[in-house]
């Protein structure tokens, strides 16, 4: 299966992006001018401060060439995945419910954080059990997931909530724990921990693997 | 043209921690009695049809799920 990584002027993780991808498949980066994502399989929004991040985190990539041709890619049921400022960068573009705010403590956090299997159903959460805790790091400074409560009631009704961080692990102040959430299809997933920091054992802990891994089982 | 400014506002009711660190910061300086610090943004532009932003504003200087904003004429009275 081939994975595109969307890189923006300003993207800094998606050199990791495609090492974790290039072991659930091939991966080739997407420059954010592009508009071909011909003979793509799967995307990857990577973290990083597309643009500065200037207006807000992830306002103005939305409107990049390639952004546009990712929305039709998830229109049509690709499986796309958000990653911290690429997670920013979905909701802005309305691909994914909420927005995400400056973390409660104003500090940029920069740590492993335990993650609970929520249960919405994706093309990456595939080989994941609802319950099951993942270890993967988080590293942002606006990562508050917000919604209004009736679209956070809508969420958890529709089992859109992909992750949630573990008690006590909360690392911004997110609404009700929210790390991650699947649009209405399930095949758009967009989180704050960054799972393609951990798929080698060198570096902790190889949980965020296993997302990549769900995908080019269902697609294989 | 018309010159114009766009202000953007945390929406009431979600917290704004940038405008609570303001507020702490400032008994330290010898200020009392300040409370409900809100720290948002403003943008001015100079627009050539200014009937587009309300849409402009909507689609990209706000976020309509977490802003407010509000459009004022600067070229009114000047």
């Amino acid at each position: 299966m081939l994975w595109g990584v969307v890189q923006f002027p300003g993207s800094c993780d998606e050199r990791d992006a495609l090492h974790a991808c290039g072991q659930a498949g091939e991966a080739r980066l997407l420059w954010h001018e592009e508009r071909d994502l011909g003979g793509l399989d799967a995307v990857v929004v990577p973290g990083g401060f597309s643009y500065g991040d200037y207006l807000r985190a992830g306002a103005i990539a939305r409107f990049s060439p390639a952004m546009e041709a990712v929305a039709d890619f998830a229109a049509a049921g690709g499986p796309v995945l958000g990653i911290c400022n690429g997670f920013q960068v979905l909701c802005e573009a309305g691909l994914l419910p909420g927005a995400l705010l400056l973390n409660e403590e104003l500090r940029f956090v920069c740590r492993q954080a335990e993650l609970v299997a929520a249960g919405a159903e994706s093309p990456f959460t595939a080989g994941i059990e609802p319950g099951e805790r993942l270890s993967i790091p988080v590293k942002h400074g606006e990562g508050r997931y917000f919604a209004p409560p009736e679209m956070l009631d809508r969420i958890e009704a529709n089992d859109q909530v992909a992750f949630r961080y573990a008690p006590g692990h909360n690392p911004n102040g997110s609404a009700r724990d929210i790390a991650g959430v699947v649009n209405e299809a399930g095949n758009v997933l967009g989180l704050m921990p960054h799972p393609e920091h951990a798929v080698e054992a060198l570096t902790g802990s190889v949980d965020g693997l296993r997302l990549f891994e769900g995908v080019s089982r269902v697609a294989a | 043209m018309a010159k114009v400014r766009v202000l953007i506002r945390p929406k009431g009711g979600i917290l704004d921690p940038q405008g609570k660190a303001v507020e702490r910061a400032l008994p330290a300086l010898g200020f009392e009695g300040i409370e409900r610090v809100r720290v948002g943004r403003m943008v001015e532009l100079e627009a050539e049809d200014p009937e587009r932003l309300p849409e402009l504003c909507e689609k990209l200087l706000a976020n309509p799920l977490i802003e407010d904003f509000e459009i004022e004429n600067l070229d009114d009275g000047a």
